[in-house]
């Protein structure tokens, strides 16, 4: 058990840094997701904690030890990788008991540890198999079953359902939840599945171009996001942005309608309403011309672009909905669920 | 493809059956010489079905002093040193080879292309053109007539070094990193994952060089005086010109069919790994 101090961290490849003062405390026995699109860098963040990549300035601390200039296998750390990375020649039994061999474990011990973790995972039966005889899923559970003989102070997941197919995910996805709640093992896990990482983490860090946009529960980050970063990658289907102003008077959108909000603040906006927090309202002043509408079952959801402009908006709508393309449909939103952003620096106005 | 068509069947089947004949009559006659007395095999018609000299000839060539008048050794002596010689290249090149593949795969060092390209550029010097200076080098390190002179300087081979890195390349970083993470030291990293991943690479290479070091002619024929030294396949040439007298086709058809076993056993016996290892691309 440890938690993992991350200071000032910083990456460079050459002439190109593509991780920027990065800090961050990760608590005993929490999961943080650390998330973001591809080439953020939060994939080098996870190979820098594991020993895999080396730091060009700042410290990380696993419990009370700087493991900056330790090997990996001396951070008393586990990876789960995305290929599951399982030697292909042994058989699971042998996979899952390397480490415990080379470290010159006994044998009992090592036997008696796979049997467990075998247990847990629910491959037991497929100990005296080769991976290559194992579905992906399988495989994925040989993978973390490696990660648990060992005990460690700290799991890593690097994207590590990303080879399975949707529904497996799914499943997969809440098995980890509940491993690690049970083995209460300080865990980091990347993805840049946004779904993902708001079923899984306790935490979550959203990573852009290297620089950490928000650290905070998935409640937080989904109701006060700090950044329209944040504010348009969590969220399925993502958050409408509008260009708006903000006078004495109250939001003005682009296209000359009024919204009401209390705000410190003069100039140019730009507000966020998500396509859930939009409720159809015959005197709203969010008026959308309809182009199509996607039924989901549960829920509909409505594209069309806001009137007089081509801003493109999507409403989800509670069961199923018919309008025409080229109908108008209109919206209000509660004063709390609009986020209103400072256009230039991405920050969160209020 | 799975067709019904039977003259095309007949056609493929007339053409496989030929090319088999054409491959076989050689070491058919090979073997029929093998069988007859000396006497029958220095009359035309040269004889098509075996004789009954058999065991005879096989006794005497293996055990005999080989050809009477010429002074050669043994030919289970000629088969062991053969042996000797093309195993101590086949595994010598492969345990050399393996090792200096790990070295520019797996580690940073200064020049490590540079390296790399010096062992590929000694691809254009095979024996023949350094063996002047190979063989200077050879005789003053007084290794003449041993088996350290016949299989050290043909034992660095920079195609096994090429294709023990392109091997290695295939697999992916994620092995390296997770047995790392386990914490395997690089040649336990060798030993324990490498070695047994390119297992099949290793056993279609044996193939291939066992059979090089096997016919290795010239070197041999250079370095060896001693006839306790000598290796089959240069004597049976010897064999041919030693003898002021008749050729005694017997004995040396004998000791050619012998000659032709241990590559088959061989191929034979690494087969399934051979044709893997030269088309296995899962890793």
């Amino acid at each position: 058990m440890a938690t993992i101090k991350l200071e000032n961290l910083i990456k460079t490849y050459g002439d190109v840094e593509v991780l920027h003062n990065l800090n961050g405390n990760i608590e005993d026995g929490e999961i943080v997701v650390v998330v973001g699109p591809s080439g953020c860098g939060k994939s080098t963040l996870l190979r820098m904690i594991a020993g895999l990549e080396k730091i060009t300035s700042g410290e990380i601390s696993i419990g009370a030890k700087i493991v900056n200039d330790l090997e990996p296998a001396d951070r008393d750390i586990a990876m789960v990788f995305q290929n599951y990375a399982l030697y292909p020649h042994m058989s699971v039994r042998q996979n899952m008991g390397y480490g415990l061999k080379i470290r010159k474990i006994r044998k009992q011990e090592i036997e008696r540890r796979v049997q467990e973790a075998a247990e847990i995972l629910g491959i037991s039966e497929y100990l005296d198999r080769k991976p290559r005889q194992l579905s992906g899923g399988q495989r994925q559970r040989v993978a973390m079953g490696r990660a648990i003989v060992r005990d460690p102070q700290v799991f890593l997941f690097d994207e590590p359902l990303s080879n399975l197919d949707a529904k497996l995910r799914v499943q997969m996805r809440l098995e980890i939840r509940k491993l690690q709640k049970r083995l209460n093992v300080t865990s980091i896990y990347v993805t840049h599945d946004q779904v993902e990482a708001m079923t899984l983490g306790d935490r979550l860090m959203v990573l852009n171009d290297g620089v950490v946009e928000q650290f905070g529960t998935p409640i937080e980050l989904y109701d006060n996001p700090e950044t329209i970063f944040v504010a348009g990658f969590i969220g399925s289907p993502s958050m409408n942005f509008i260009p708006a102003e903000y006078t004495t008077k109250g939001i003005s959108l682009c296209n000359g309608k009024k919204l009401k909000k209390n705000l410190k603040y003069k100039g140019k906006i730009s507000i966020g309403i998500r396509p859930e927090h939009l409720e159809e309202d015959k005197k709203g002043n969010i008026n959308i011309v309809t182009q199509m509408v996607e039924q989901l079952g549960s829920n509909s959801l409505l594209h069309g672009t806001l009137q007089d402009t081509d801003i493109e908006i999507v409403a989800s709508m509670p069961g199923h909905i018919t309008a025409e393309a080229g109908s108008m449909v209109s919206f209000s939103a509660k004063e709390t669920n609009i986020h209103v952003f400072n256009p230039k620096t991405g920050k969160r106005l209020g | 493809m799975v067709q019904n068509r039977p003259i095309l069947d007949l056609v493929s089947h007339l053409v496989l059956i030929i090319g088999i004949l054409i491959v076989a009559l050689p070491i058919w006659i090979t073997f029929v010489a093998a069988t007859h007395d000396p006497l029958r095999m220095t009359q035309a018609p040269i004889p098509l079905l075996p004789g009954s000299y058999f065991w005879e000839n096989f006794v005497t060539t293996l055990f005999g002093k080989g050809l009477s008048g010429a002074e050669t050794a043994p030919v289970w002596r000629m088969l062991f040193n053969s042996l000797s010689m093309a195993m101590m290249i086949a595994i010598g090149k492969i345990a050399i080879s393996l090792l200096s593949a790990f070295a520019i795969v797996y580690f940073k060092f200064p020049f490590r292309m540079g390296f790399f390209w010096l062992i590929f550029i000694t691809l254009m010097l095979p024996v023949e053109v350094r063996i002047l200076p190979t063989f200077e080098v050879v005789a003053n390190l007084g290794m003449l007539n041993s088996y350290w002179g016949l299989s050290v300087p043909l034992i660095a081979s920079a195609t096994a070094t090429f294709m023990f890195r392109q091997v290695f390349l295939t697999i992916p970083d994620e092995m390296l990193e997770s047995s790392r993470i386990d914490g395997a030291k690089p040649l336990r990293f060798f030993w324990d994952i490498l070695i047994p991943l390119s297992r099949t690479n290793i056993a279609a290479l044996f193939v291939i060089l066992f059979i090089y070091g096997w016919n290795q002619y010239l070197w041999p024929l250079l370095i060896t005086t001693n006839s306790d030294m000598t290796t089959i396949v240069m004597s049976i040439k010897q064999m041919l010109e030693s003898a002021e007298q008749q050729p005694e086709w017997n004995i040396i058809m004998m000791t050619a069919l012998l000659a032709m076993i241990p590559p088959v056993f061989v191929v034979i016996a690494m087969q399934k790994l051979f044709v893997q290892g030269l088309t296995e691309t899962d890793k």
